[in-house]
């Protein structure tokens, strides 16, 4: 018995959107083997990883939060991605943003106006826009893999934040940690709930789902885009620059990660320390596709990606599980998700016996 | 022939094959007799190559039986087919650019070691049917009739008893065919069948015993060529009578509206073509056709023509006066210019994308489309679902995509795209390549109708029917270089034939080609 993937003439469109479900689906059977093999009561072990996290005012707030530098990214992201741009590296653009951001907030310590905070997001974009730009200029003009230069910028921009906490940057009164002073609070987002850490950079997040919506499904230049992505050929037939789409690509992506760098540590964190993100620029990569590189997709997949790491968070308290567990979940729902998109577009054959006639594919 | 001759050597009844969405065949029956060549005919679409595949092993019938020499056999695969004795030569040619003659044989021919020997029986093989053959060539260095002729000895060498030709002469100069015809008429009369796929009427007049006619799947008929008329078959093929256009003198007073002037392009591709010096004036009011066998540099001259790849004179190509050799493709089309690639899918239109789509592809410089960067959808879709209305686009609609429709109407929907634009320099490669005979006319007409709106047409095409049909004036590509444009009235098929190999009056000799006999 052999297996075989045949494409699929006319592959299901809504199975195309039910596919996330379904690969959130098994990634919760999938999880309660875990915890049985583990020896752990799997219903208590999922109350505590799916349940527990958002039962309170409090959990619901850290979950928005926590969403919102994840729907950010993912949307700058899957702008290029649709059009086969691919950024990897929106970790190390984020942290350009935070650096640059951050910078300013440092810059002026006694502040006292909130409308340093509107410089800040936009010297965030900037930062990210200049990381991203390298490896868009690195292709367009060396034709060099995006994929590659972007992913190994990102340890460049964490020695480079690594650097400046523990050097030039590092508070003098700060007992020698690796980090900055804090931020003056004018420097930091407004909070939107009440004890909670919910502050404006959502809203930020939300305004950019909304332009990324407004991009990719009505401008022209978006259409360009999707174009590219779909038929590199007929790109070119219509006089679409591909240069242009790399660059628009690549951009997206490091404006939206710089900002989200910028909510960081004008947020939660409020300073610069030498670790500001679990790893949302990686993380974004999955909500942009579990999204389905839709801006509405993508914020529903943020939420999933958010609860994923708070649910990690809470197992690790409540079962003593280890961190690791974040990362299994995360891996378990694009593993699916890619395999569910697999069989939506292939189906699988079992053939008897015998390699099939070399000739075929030429039919 | 021998004892055998009564029976036929294959014979097929009821075949039936069932794709997703359509019956590609039903119910046919075909018998072929020893030493026969028997004409499978039929439109694009009709299900002559779904029955081939099925014969050569490649494909497996839903229903029916196939018969060889009398004993009822099952093909289970190409491997099978050729140990029975059946050869198949492929419209698209499958050998190794780089590998010589010999080399590429002996891959086909498992257990051949001995390539001094291999070698040997190639030449001997191809003197014997007229057509020497170097076997020590590289491939990339042939002619596409002698490639196509490797294939043939790569078959004859197996000795068959049946050889499917698949559309052959497509590729082909009108002298490399009758070459061909020689070498098929040798291998019948010494008692090979020959199943010849085609949908060249006259061809198979000149060539072949029998026909067997296909129709949507399934047999309209069968006949013996040499006694019916091109229209009386074409009636069996297509149900009624061959459409033709209406065609009248062009008016010699036109603008220029396309010059190319010492276009010369070095090749991208390592076994590509360069451009050489290649200059050509089209007037508004008329069509001009380029003909030649494809791989001559017309795919390298419609990408230097569109802005797909840029020149570094930019007058090299001016278009309605305008030096645009170093535009790009959007700037060149608000100059004017129109086109229709050869390739529909992926290039002329994205597959997954909807008609409506499609249509702002290019045409999203018609006022009102793109506003403030957005793009307005309700006129957009009026302008598709016009495209769809003037040109008989056979379609879901303006949301079908564009991959869900025929060959036929999507390029009959790419045309009416690019001729909605009013273009005054329309550029147009193989506008009928696979393509049913009723779109083939209608786009045809709709080409006349726009050149009689004073537009300047460049049309180029392997087919030479089709440009004697629709050009006033015709110019050949030969390796890499272009004809004068002779007047279609006052040429012929023979002498464009002539100089598809590269020998028309005052072409310069390639240095170092001279000793190299043409390409026939």
């Amino acid at each position: 018995m052999r297996l075989r993937l045949e494409a699929r003439s006319s592959p299901s469109r809504a199975m195309r959107y039910l596919s996330p479900l379904v690969a959130a689906a098994l990634t919760v059977v999938a999880g309660f083997i875990v915890f049985s093999s583990m020896g752990r009561d799997p219903l208590a072990a999922f109350h505590a990883f799916f349940v527990q996290p958002v039962s309170s005012l409090n959990g619901f707030a850290e979950l928005v939060l926590k969403a919102s530098p994840l729907m950010l990214i993912a949307t700058g992201l899957a702008i290029g991605y649709r059009a086969n741009v691919w950024n990897i590296g929106a970790e190390g653009q984020l942290i350009l943003g935070a650096i640059f951001g951050g910078g300013l907030a440092l810059a002026f310590p006694g502040a006292e106006s909130r409308w340093l905070l509107i410089p800040m997001v936009l010297a965030g974009a900037a930062g990210g826009l200049l990381w991203a730009a390298i490896p868009a200029f690195l292709r367009t003009r060396f034709n060099a893999n995006e994929i590659l230069v972007s992913l190994m910028l990102v340890y460049v921009a964490t020695l480079l934040l690594s650097y400046l906490v523990h050097g030039p940057w590092r508070d003098p009164q700060g007992f020698n940690f690796p980090q900055s002073r804090m931020f003056a609070d004018a420097a930091l987002y407004p909070i939107l709930l009440d004890i909670t850490r919910l502050n404006a950079g959502f809203l930020v997040a939300l305004g950019a789902v909304a332009c990324g919506w407004l991009f990719i499904e009505k401008s022209f230049l978006g259409y360009q885009m999707r174009v590219a992505g779909l038929a590199d050929a007929a790109a070119r037939y219509a006089g679409f620059s591909a240069g242009r789409t790399v660059w628009i690509g690549m951009l997206a992506g490091g404006a939206a990660a710089g900002v989200a760098g910028v909510g960081e540590v004008a947020g939660p964190i409020g300073q610069l320390t030498s670790s500001i993100s679990p790893g949302y620029g990686f993380a974004a990569i999955i909500v942009a596709f579990v999204g389905r590189l839709n801006p509405v997709g993508i914020v529903f997949a943020s939420l999933l990606m958010s609860l994923l790491y708070l649910g990690g968070e809470s197992a690790q308290m409540q079962l003593r599980l280890p961190s690791a567990i974040t990362g299994l979940f995360q891996g378990m729902l694009l593993f699916f998700l890619l395999g569910a998109d697999v069989l939506v577009h292939y189906r699988v054959r079992l053939l008897p016996r015998a390699p099939a006639p070399r000739d075929e594919a030429a039919a | 022939m021998g004892a055998e001759s009564h029976a036929p050597r294959l014979a097929l009844r009821g075949i039936r094959k069932v794709y997703p969405a359509v019956v590609a065949n039903d119910g046919i029956d075909l018998a072929v007799m020893p030493g026969e060549i028997h004409a499978v005919l039929g439109e694009n679409g009709a299900g002559k190559s779904t029955l081939m595949k099925i014969i050569y092993g490649v494909a497996k019938p839903d229903a029916g039986e196939i018969h060889w020499e009398g004993r009822r056999i099952e093909v289970a695969s190409p491997k099978a087919a050729r140990t029975l004795g059946i050869g198949m030569v492929f419209q698209h040619f499958s050998l190794f650019e780089t590998l010589t003659v010999a080399e590429n044989v002996a891959l086909a021919l498992p257990g051949e070691r001995d390539l001094a020997a291999l070698a040997r029986r190639i030449e001997e093989v191809s003197a014997r049917y007229g057509s020497p053959l170097d076997p020590h060539r590289l491939v990339h260095s042939l002619s596409v009739g002698e490639r196509q002729r490797v294939e043939i000895v790569r078959c004859l060498l197996l000795q068959p008893r049946l050889l499917i030709m698949d559309e052959p002469t497509s590729v082909l100069t009108p002298q490399a065919v009758k070459k061909l015809f020689e070498t098929l008429r040798q291998l019948a009369a010494e008692g090979c069948s020959i199943l010849y796929i085609s949908h060249k009427l006259d061809e198979i007049q000149a060539l072949c015993h029998a026909a067997t006619v296909l129709r949507a799947g399934r047999v309209t008929g069968t006949c013996d060529p040499r006694r019916e008329t091109a229209s009386s078959m074409a009636r069996m093929m297509i149900g009624k009578d061959l459409p033709v256009c209406e065609h009248a003198e062009a008016r010699a007073d036109g603008e220029v509206r396309l010059q190319l002037d010492g276009l010369s392009l070095p090749s991208e591709d390592p076994f590509g073509t360069d451009l050489k010096d290649i200059r050509l004036r089209v007037h508004a009011g008329e069509i001009v056709g380029i003909a030649g066998v494809s791989g001559n540099g017309q795919q390298e001259l419609l990408r230097a023509l569109s802005g797909e790849v840029t020149l570094e004179s930019a007058e090299a190509v001016a278009l309605t006066g305008v030096a645009a050799g170093r535009l790009h493709p959007g700037r060149r089309r608000r100059i004017g210019l129109g086109f229709v690639p050869e390739e529909r899918l992926g290039r002329g239109a994205v597959p997954t994308m909807t008609l409506s789509d499609n249509a702002l592809l290019t045409a999203h410089r018609v006022v009102g489309m793109v506003r403030g960067g957005l793009v307005q959808h309700a006129r957009v879709r009026a302008f598709a679902l016009e495209a769809i209305d003037r040109f008989a686009v056979m379609c879901g609609g303006p949301e079908a995509e564009a991959r869900s429709l025929s060959g036929g109407n999507l390029q009959k929907f790419i045309v009416g795209r690019e001729l909605l634009q009013a273009p005054k320099v329309l550029v147009v490669s193989q506008p009928t390549w696979g393509v049913d005979v009723g779109a083939s006319a209608f786009i045809r007409q709709a080409l006349i109708d726009l050149r009689n709106a004073s537009a300047a047409i460049l049309v180029i095409s392997e087919e030479l029917d089709e440009l004697f049909e629709i050009c006033d004036r015709i110019a050949v590509m030969a390796k890499g270089r272009l004809s004068p444009a002779a007047r279609t009235r006052d040429t012929n098929v023979e002498e464009i034939g002539v100089w598809m190999s590269g020998l028309w009056p005052g072409a310069v000799p390639e240095p170092g080609e001279a000793a190299r006999a043409p390409a026939p």
